[in-house]
């Protein structure tokens, strides 16, 4: 988005209402438009950007919109008083829902959404206090500083007001430490544990943003529309804001806006247009909605503005300080050796994958892990990283146990990995992608992200990512999509991501498949700097000159059992790994 | 509560649970195949039921009428996408399916309202009637996308949705209808009376259940969907055409949603809209069962029936509320104990 982008658009905005034959039909119409863009910006970043998938999103505007108006048209308490209470409620509802909803796995969340959705929608019918299906009627308009807000032209002001803050808000907190660990939900669960990120407290905290900014659209429609019932907050109007959401680009903080737009207006204009020109006795209009609901997918399946902001030229990306100081190192622990694999078992059901297997890496050594395809180093990596279980055995790490801790704190110990199928976000920028492995080493959180408070952190953050990038010979690539970048290039930003943890173990799967030769030379360097720095590296390699060359160590699984190990030069004459390797009795 | 109500709410319970079974399984069969998650299930409902109230009414219903519109929408869609490759013989082939198909039965359909033929023809008919529509109703709205997520389908269902119950009104009315039960027979039980139209029901979702299962496990094409269930890449790759899969899919959702719809019609009033919120209970039983075991969704759905009717006697205003909610810690359990990661989409 262009820096000039957002200050042009406010402009426009807040000049609209004064254009002479702007008549109130339009201002209530753009009203309209700006209370549902909060709702789907809402959802932008929880479906489009967090990838879970929300029907229950009116649910969070009745919240809000029936705390305000029992408490303004009951108890007679002002607007302005009621909104952090509705908020709070709003806040508190999204918990309690959260915690449920944020731990259903696939297509589960989604339809959990509509369970509580429709259960909720229900409620509000039901309830003496919310006025059963009449709703409550008689609520008090906005007002500041004396004037009242009741012409829908002020009003327009403090909900375009809102629309603009919220999509502020929304962009930082996109363009922040924390944005990337959301973005980073999206390429799975593996991925983002083994940088320390944790899925279920980031989800929970999107999820309830999202009911938050809900619950603002719902306490100002409250007071906009000056009375509630339960239409507007079940599972049809969710859909609505979720094709909203689809229709603009579902990932797209302004496509919340067009969306909001193009849906609202398109049904508007139906409302009036149809019955005109079909007559009023059946609902023609919702006939030509769902059809062209159903022309819009097929023709824009991406969304609109994608192809709008196709239309004008991409900004350069912004500068990044590839001197800035660097961030906080981490308490190196010195005990040998580094790691200690003992015994470590892996069944699964009666498949032994991993059969007591034993190894060392000691600070400053290459060790590699070889054998033949299905032989268990894969899965030997995801019981090191926590990934799976081990069935028994020993894993640590300077002599502390590690075995049966969380991916998350064993990443906290300085163990960094990549792997064997390229587990980056495609759409996102390498820098934005390496980024993410340094995650642990900051500490910004949701609300410094959300206002900026962040930006000296970031900055080092992000010269950290550059300098790794620049580090693995990939400094010219920084700002592509890293799905635009060739296969073993990836496995590259991969590493690059794995050094932003400045780790003291770095577990590599299969790093030099895909490269071409002075590629694989490369690669060998920088393994043979990082051992003079003293980090320790096990990887698991199919490329024997590549392994032959580089490592101090090797250990041979077959068929989940280690059958040798020792230096690169006994390996190669070794029996029993031929035998491995070429099937015959050598 | 004495044992006479409680046995006739499990008899009810269990009836209503028996159509929530048929539809759950159609929505479970199109979400295998397609991974559409069809919101427009109860439309197909709505639209056999009134059909068959309608002909047993001796009036030609709208939806004869429909069929020939829906096939024509499919046939100027398949022209435009295969523009490149016309020739007589296809458009000859396409023409007979999506023109000439609709016509005969709308032709049929007049022959028979004249006749007067009775419930069973008219059981037959309404099957012809409503079937159609689901293969015409894939190759307009969703063959065009089958690549697209999940999310970006599931929005099309629900513009289908809307469209289907429009056009529902415009074919119906608003009024209600009602059809005389197709069988009158009553068979005392202890204190409850089953009547026919209760045996009725059951037997026909045990046979099709036990048809799906036989379809599904003895026949090529019943594993061609499964196999287009479970990988689309592969299944393409040995030569099953997901196109096809699709329409067979469809036509049997459509096939068993007119069948559940001329079994309700003589016990309840049905309006152009009631399809959605009985389609929706055919949805959690749907998703009790995962979204891909028939079994327990079978079984779901005769939960869903039972705790439904006993909820509606005790606090009938929290049914709806109670019915959903208690979905929420299925659903937790389900993610727990599924073996599916969230890693691939």
């Amino acid at each position: 988005m262009h820096r000039l982008a957002l200050p042009l658009f406010a402009a426009i905005v807040a000049l609209v209402p004064l254009v002479p034959g702007v008549s109130v039909f339009w201002i209530t119409l753009l009203d309209n438009i700006g209370l549902a863009s909060l709702v789907v910006m809402g959802l932008v970043l929880l479906t489009g950007v967090g990838g879970m998938t929300s029907f229950g999103q009116a649910a969070f505007c009745g919240f809000a919109a029936y705390t305000t108006a029992v408490m303004t048209a009951k108890f007679g308490w002002s607007p302005w008083l009621s909104l952090p209470v509705a908020l709070l409620v709003t806040g508190l509802a999204a918990v309690v829902l959260g915690l449920v909803t944020v731990r259903l796995s696939g297509h589960f969340l989604p339809l959990g959404t509509i369970a509580w959705g429709i259960a909720l929608y229900y409620a509000f019918g039901k309830l003496e206090i919310l006025g059963r299906h009449d709703g409550i009627s008689g609520i008090p308009p906005l007002s500041l500083f004396g004037i009242s807000l009741v012409d829908p032209r002020a009003a327009y002001y403090v909900i375009w007001g809102a629309v603009l803050g919220a999509a502020i808000l929304t962009m930082n907190l996109l363009d922040s430490r924390t944005g990337r660990a959301i973005r980073a939900l999206r390429g799975g669960r593996v991925a983002a544990e083994a940088f320390g990120i944790e899925p279920a407290r980031m989800k929970l905290a999107v999820f309830v943003y999202a009911a938050l900014l809900a619950g603002l659209s719902g306490w100002l429609y409250a007071h906009v529309q000056r009375a509630v019932n339960p239409t507007p907050f079940g599972v049809h109007p969710g859909i609505e804001y979720l094709f909203m959401a689809v229709a603009g680009g579902a990932g797209q903080v302004w496509g919340a806006i067009v969306g909001a737009g193009l849906v609202t207006f398109l049904k508007d204009a139906l409302q009036r247009i149809v019955p005109a020109l079909f007559g009023t006795s059946a609902q023609y209009e919702t006939i030509v909605f769902g059809l062209l609901l159903v022309v819009i997918l097929q023709v824009a399946k991406d969304g609109l503005w994608p192809r709008i902001a196709g239309l004008f030229p991409s900004p350069p990306p912004a500068p990044v300080d590839i001197a800035a100081e660097p961030l906080p190192g981490r308490a190196r622990a010195t005990a040998e050796p580094l790691l200690e694999v003992a015994d470590i078992r892996k069944t699964f059901g009666g498949l032994v994958a991993v059969n007591d297997v034993s190894l060392r890496v000691k600070r400053g050594e290459i060790v590699a892990l070889i054998g033949p395809n299905g032989a268990g180093k894969s899965t030997t990596f995801n019981l090191i990283t926590g990934v799976l279980p081990a069935n028994g055995g020993s894993i640590s790490v300077s002599g502390e146990r590690i075995d049966g801790a969380r991916p998350q704190a064993i990443a906290a110990r300085g163990v960094a990995r990549t792997f064997q199928h390229v587990k980056l976000l495609p759409e996102m920028s390498v820098l934005d992608n390496v980024a993410i492995g340094a995650h642990l080493r900051g500490e910004a959180g949701f609300i410094s992200g959300l206002l900026r408070l962040d930006r000296a952190e970031e900055r080092r953050m992000l010269g950290e990512a550059a300098r790794q990038i620049a580090r693995v010979g990939l400094a010219e690539h920084m700002h592509k999509p890293a799905g635009s970048l060739a296969l073993g290039q990836q496995r590259i930003v991969e590493i690059a991501r794995a050094l932003c943890l400045a780790p003291d173990l770095l577990l590599l799967d299969e790093p030099a498949a895909g490269l071409r030769h002075f590629e694989k030379a490369a690669l060998a360097d920088l393994l043979r700097q990082l051992r003079a720095e003293g980090v320790a590296v096990l990887l698991v390699e199919h490329d024997m000159g590549f392994v032959m060359s580089l490592t101090d160590h090797v250990v041979v699984l077959d068929f989940g059992t280690r059958i040798a190990e020792g230096p690169p030069a006994e390996i190669k004459r070794n029996p029993a790994v031929l035998a491995a390797y070429l099937g015959a009795e050598a | 509560m004495d044992s006479t109500i409680l046995l006739f709410l499990l008899q009810d319970g269990l009836t209503n649970g028996a159509i929530y079974a048929l539809l759950g399984l159609a929505l479970v069969l199109v979400f295998a195949v397609t991974r559409v998650i069809f919101v427009p299930q109860g439309e197909f409902v709505a639209y056999g039921g009134l059909t068959f109230a309608l002909l047993e009414a001796g009036k030609l219903p709208g939806t004869a009428y429909m069929v020939v519109a829906f096939g024509a929408a499919a046939f100027a869609m398949e022209l435009v996408s295969r523009r490149r490759e016309l020739a007589a013989r296809l458009v000859a082939r396409e023409a007979a399916f999506k023109l000439g198909l609709p016509l005969a039965i709308l032709f049929l359909a007049k022959a028979v309202v004249a006749a007067q033929p009775g419930a069973v023809v008219n059981l037959v008919l309404t099957i012809a009637i409503v079937a159609p529509i689901g293969p015409y109703l894939y190759r307009v709205a969703f063959q065009p996308i089958a690549d697209a997520s999940v999310l970006v389908l599931l929005i099309t269902a629900v513009g289908v949705h809307l469209a289907m119950t429009g056009i529902g009104l415009v074919f119906f009315g608003a009024e209600g209808l009602r059809a005389p039960p197709i069988s009158s027979a009553v068979l005392p039980v202890g204190p409850i009376v089953v009547t026919g139209q209760n045996l009725g029901i059951y037997a026909i979702t045990a046979a099709l259940i036990v048809a799906l299962y036989l379809f599904f496990g003895r026949t090529i094409t019943g594993k061609a969907l499964r196999a287009t269930a479970i990988n689309r890449i592969g299944a393409r790759l040995v030569g099953i055409r997901l196109a096809l899969s699709g329409r067979i899919a469809f036509t049997l959702a459509a096939v068993i949603g007119a069948v559940s719809g001329v079994l309700i019609v003589p016990m309840t009033t049905l309006y152009y809209d009631t399809g959605f919120l009985v389609g929706l209970k055919g949805f959690v039983a749907a998703i009790i069962g995962g979204l891909v075991s028939y079994p327990l969704t079978a079984a779901a759905a005769l939960l869903v029936g039972v705790v439904e009717a006993f909820a509606s006697f005790h606090a009938s205003d929290w049914k709806e509320v109670i019915v959903f909610t208690l979905l929420l810690p299925v659903l937790l359990i389900r993610s727990w104990t599924d073996p599916h990661s969230d890693e691939e989409e």
